[in-house]
């Protein structure tokens, strides 16, 4: 069973940020980018997936404005800003000390 | 958050919190574009319509959910929770009406109280005068000596001296306190103006409504101007609001002047207490004032003045500037500046209107108000608190149903909220009806005379939410406290039977009564004192027999009276009155003791004597007609009273009282010895022909102090005052006077005329306010504790109906009931007793000067605030106390 709080806390901020950080998109499309690259493992379910969005747009990680997409249809598109590269950046750099830390460890138990 | 996040995403917030209907349509469009694709997606899976859509639905979860989350994620909610805790307490509130209103009545008393002092502190200390500019730079001017405590009035030289010479200070103006006749066709009645500087108007910021201020100029020279501005409530009272008014001519004093301008509705001058009705220039003092003509005298110290520093102007600079003004007068003239200063005082302590009178009044009332809304705090927190034992069910549901503990304490902070802005708005609404009501404290008479408005300016409407929040703060997070103890399998349990004050939850019940009782234990106390106080003022001899005395004037100077006809005019009244039936003996004065006016004083010198040099040897004295000391009973020591042949054609003669002798003649008799004095400017030496004992002059509560006698002949003033010592009542007395007056000259009137007695009372009302004051309010917090007490004890009694029955079941007498109740009762009251009594012990010494021969902590006041005390209490309790003896053992275990 695979519920977004098995996430690492921050975990699925992270996601939606770098997947933001390629291009602007709308929470559709940022859902099926997560299944995507994801391949299904993280198992993010689009029930969680909105409230994070409002919640990165409230603490201004991400901007939200309504375009008319190729159908003619309304919707709402997310895309990242300064203070959200700047999140990115810091996230990724912690990511990377702590998997790499978390990773020498294993190694370590394996010899 | 950081604040540059906190910027950022501010318009995003703001738009949640004002467009949340719009935003919340947003996010469902969304979520229904998200949905729409999916279904789409599943279609070109190749899913059915049906399928795709159930899939769909199933892969987004709950919508409902899905929304309330987003909309906590954006953090709009917190106004939908308060708009729903809005209602529901409202609802709550409703639902026990009984409880609600009584919490109301209990906050509007109390923050009606704090409103209501807080106007008259505002208006009457901190903003007195409407309609005047810039009242926070505002400071008033009076003299100082060296020697002296009072404060002094300034001269006219010297106030244009530092007018000059002030370059700290924007503006200097004058205003004076005068009186008048005024007769308007047949009626004629005393009314109160000011004296101001030319420059009057224009300082203050007060454009006069019809016509002009005065022009530059006008405050210069003798009588040389004689135009006046009538107030607004003149104008439409007496003068029917005639738009032509302007450039009519109007008598004032027996002098026509020229109604220049109406000043605008709302001003009423600028002296605390009195409502001015008209303003005329200094250049018009001699009209007005005793003494001449005074604008070149620098020593003649008799105008009342004020100054507002330039905006930013330091008052301790100000100070020092003017300080060092004032030492080079000292050295320009040393004749008359001799150990003369001149000091700021802030407008609640200017020194010459009732400011300063009624400044430690306000201020013990400021302590007294915030009191009694602690103890209605504590009592609607009492009636909170018990409540919320009763709803512990309803809050252990909400918190198993997942409500968080912060959103009850929420709730119940909303209830609060509820309580405290109903009570609020009440409150204010109570002081702004009483704004008016402290001239009604004052004796009758005095009371009608004075003008002291509260003022619901924006400060006070800022303090009274201020206090609203304080309130709900305190009101709600008493009950707050209980939620911590709730747990959820308490409820489901049987009723817990307590024991009559068991512990736990009680223990915060019977600490809020026993703070109750100290804070109203400290208010009796202060009130007994205080009125000890003034049982003893009152009871203070005068040296004057003050009974059968009726005292008024007669407006001779008004009425165009040149002093021979008004020398002979009251030789004539008093050969009249004399021989009246039940008239013992009548006699002029300058002054009449304890009253508004100042006596006269003069530097004197005594053979013999030779004062330090910085000592002062001015001396106050009154002009007496012949029979002035009979008439008031002033004993006569030694020597003999003034008569008739004591006039301007012999030589002068004075009478000095006691204090007099032991100061100025080292104790041995002076009669026939000389004492030099200044009369109408010149040195004169009079012969000492008698010694009185001493009596109060000014103020029942003054110290023994110098004082003299000369005849009225002999430095003479045309508008005396006549005291009549008489068996009759006063009605008649005054019929037989009006009709003698009328025998002389039928055009005259009569002032108003009041006992002596009066006169002495009327000069101890400021203690009489205070009094009143703390009394009312002081019961006030005794029924608001005994109602504490007495809903404890009720409660208590209630819950523990089972334990009582059981008692009784087991041989407890009804007695024995009762005495439990009622001990249990005592012994909070008695906590708070001694609580009260430790804390009166150090507080009661804030009413310093309002105490008079009253120790601060007199045992007697103390024992009987506890008498009174404890008879609340137990008369508090005696109900709930009855009922428990009354409680029936066999329906109880029934039950």
């Amino acid at each position: 069973m695979s519920k977004p709080s098995d996430l690492l806390q921050g975990t699925l901020d992270m996601l939606i940020l770098k997947i933001l950080a390629l291009q602007p998109l709308n929470g559709w499309a940022i859902s099926q980018r997560l299944k995507q690259i994801s391949s299904d493992v993280l198992g993010v379910s689009d029930g969680s997936l909105y409230p994070a969005l409002h919640k990165l747009e409230r603490r201004g990680w991400i901007r939200s404005e309504w375009k008319s997409s190729e159908n003619n249809r309304r919707s709402k598109c997310y895309s990242l800003t300064r203070l959200g590269k700047k999140q990115l950046e810091e996230e990724s750099a912690n990511w990377n000390r702590v998997s790499s830390a978390i990773s020498g460890i294993l190694k370590l138990s394996e010899v | 958050m950081s604040i540059e996040q906190w910027v950022y995403s501010l318009p995003l917030r703001l738009r949640s919190f004002f467009l949340r209907h719009q935003v919340d349509e947003e996010m469902k469009e969304e979520l229904r574009e998200h949905l729409d694709q999916q279904v789409s997606d599943n279609i070109a899976k190749g899913m059915s319509a049906d399928q795709a859509l159930r899939s769909a639905m199933l892969e987004l979860g709950g919508m409902t959910q899905i929304e309330q989350k987003c909309r906590d994620a954006r953090g709009g909610s917190l106004w939908d929770d308060f708009v729903q805790d809005l209602r529901y307490g409202v609802r709550q509130l409703l639902r026990s009406p009984f409880f609600s209103a009584l919490a109301v009545v209990c906050l509007t008393l109390g923050i009606g109280a704090n409103a209501a002092v807080f106007s008259w502190v505002e208006g009457i200390l901190f903003r007195p005068y409407p309609a005047v500019a810039h009242q926070e730079r505002l400071f008033a001017v009076a003299g100082t000596a060296t020697g002296e405590n009072e404060p002094t009035d300034i001269s006219w030289p010297d106030f244009l001296d530092l007018q000059r010479n002030c370059s700290l200070c924007e503006d200097w103006f004058v205003s004076k306190i005068t009186g008048s006749t005024l007769s308007i066709g047949d009626h004629a009645e005393v009314a109160t103006g000011s004296i101001v500087s030319a420059n009057y108007f224009g300082a203050i910021g007060v454009h006069p409504m019809l016509g002009r201020g005065f022009e530059p100029g006008e405050d210069v020279g003798s009588d040389s101007h004689p135009v006046v501005l009538i107030s607004y409530q003149l104008w439409r009272n007496r003068f029917k609001g005639d738009p032509d008014m302007i450039g009519k001519t109007q008598r004032l004093n027996n002098v026509p002047h020229t109604i220049v301008g109406v000043a605008p509705e709302g001003f009423y001058g600028t002296f605390v207490g009195r409502a001015m009705q008209f303003w005329v220039p200094a250049s018009m003092e001699g009209t007005f004032e005793s003494g001449g003509y005074k604008l070149e005298d620098r020593g003649v110290r008799w105008i009342e003045s004020y100054v507002r520093l330039k905006p930013g102007g330091d008052r301790a600079q100000a100070q020092h500037q003017i300080s060092a003004i004032a030492a080079r007068l000292q050295n320009d003239f040393p004749v008359t500046n001799r150990g003369r200063g001149i000091g700021l005082w802030a407008l609640w302590q200017t020194p010459f209107n009732h400011a300063g009178e009624l400044l430690p009044t306000l201020e013990v009332m400021v302590v007294v108000v915030a009191f009694v809304l602690l103890i209605a705090c504590a009592n609607v927190g009492n009636l909170l608190l018990v409540r919320s034992f009763v709803r512990r069910h309803e809050m252990s549901v909400r918190l198993a149903m997942g409500a968080s503990r912060v959103r009850l304490v929420r709730q119940l902070l909303t209830e609060g909220l509820i309580l405290s802005t109903i009570g609020t708005a009440a409150g204010l609404l109570v002081a702004y009806w009483c704004r008016h009501a402290l001239v009604l404290l004052l004796p009758r008479g005095l009371g009608s005379a004075m003008y002291l408005p509260g003022e619901m300016d924006a400060r006070v409407m800022a303090m009274g939410a201020g206090v609203c929040l304080l309130v709900t703060l305190i009101v709600g997070i008493i009950p707050a406290f209980q939620t911590r103890h709730l747990d959820l399998a308490g409820p489901l349990k049987a009723d817990s039977s307590g024991v009559v004050g068991a512990r736990g939850r009680a223990w915060m019940r019977s600490g809020l009564v026993v703070f109750q009782v100290s804070l109203s234990f400290i208010l009796l106390v202060g009130a007994a004192l205080l009125l000890e106080s003034l049982e003893r003022i009152r009871s203070i001899n005068p040296g004057f027999t003050t009974t059968s005395v009726v005292t008024t004037g007669i407006p001779l100077l008004a009425a165009g009276y040149d002093v021979p006809r008004a020398k002979l005019f009251q030789d004539e009244l008093i050969d009249r009155l004399s021989p009246l039936a039940g008239v013992e003996s009548a006699a002029f004065a300058r002054v009449t003791p304890l009253g508004y006016a100042s006596y006269s004083s003069t530097p004197i010198a005594v053979d013999g004597y030779n004062p330090s040099p910085d000592e002062q040897t001015e001396v106050e004295y009154n002009q007496v007609g012949p029979g002035y000391l009979a008439t008031l009973r002033i004993p006569l020591i030694s020597g003999r009273d003034f008569s008739r042949s004591d006039d301007e054609n012999a030589p002068l003669v004075a009478i000095v009282n006691r204090t007099m002798v032991t100061r100025y003649w080292g104790g041995q008799d002076p009669i026939g010895r000389r004492l030099q004095v200044r009369l109408q400017r010149k040195d004169r030496w009079a012969r000492v022909v008698g010694v009185v004992a001493d009596s109060k002059y000014e103020s029942v509560r003054e110290t023994p102090r110098p004082f003299f006698y000369v005849p009225l002949r002999q430095d003479f003033a045309r508008e005396p005052e006549l005291n009549v010592r008489t068996t009759q009542s006063q009605a008649s007395i005054r019929a037989a006077l009006i009709r003698e007056v009328h025998a002389l000259d039928p055009n005259l009137a009569l002032y108003e005329m009041i006992t002596l007695q009066e006169q002495v009372n009327r000069s101890t009302s400021p203690q009489l306010v205070a009094v009143t004051l703390i009394s009312i309010l002081g019961a006030l917090a005794l029924l608001l504790a005994g109602v504490g007490l007495y809903g404890v004890m009720s409660y208590a009694v209630a819950q523990s109906t089972r334990e009582l029955g059981l008692r009784m079941a087991l041989g407890a007498q009804a007695t024995n009931l009762l005495r439990l109740v009622i001990s249990r009762g005592l012994r909070l009251t008695a906590a708070g007793i001694l609580f009260g009594a430790v804390a009166g012990l150090a507080l009661t010494r804030l009413l310093g000067n309002l105490l008079y021969k009253v120790s601060a902590h007199d045992p007697a006041v103390f024992a009987s605030a506890f008498v009174v005390m404890i008879a609340i209490g137990v008369t508090a309790c005696w109900l709930p106390a009855w009922r428990a003896a009354r409680t029936d053992p066999a329906r109880v275990l029934r039950d």
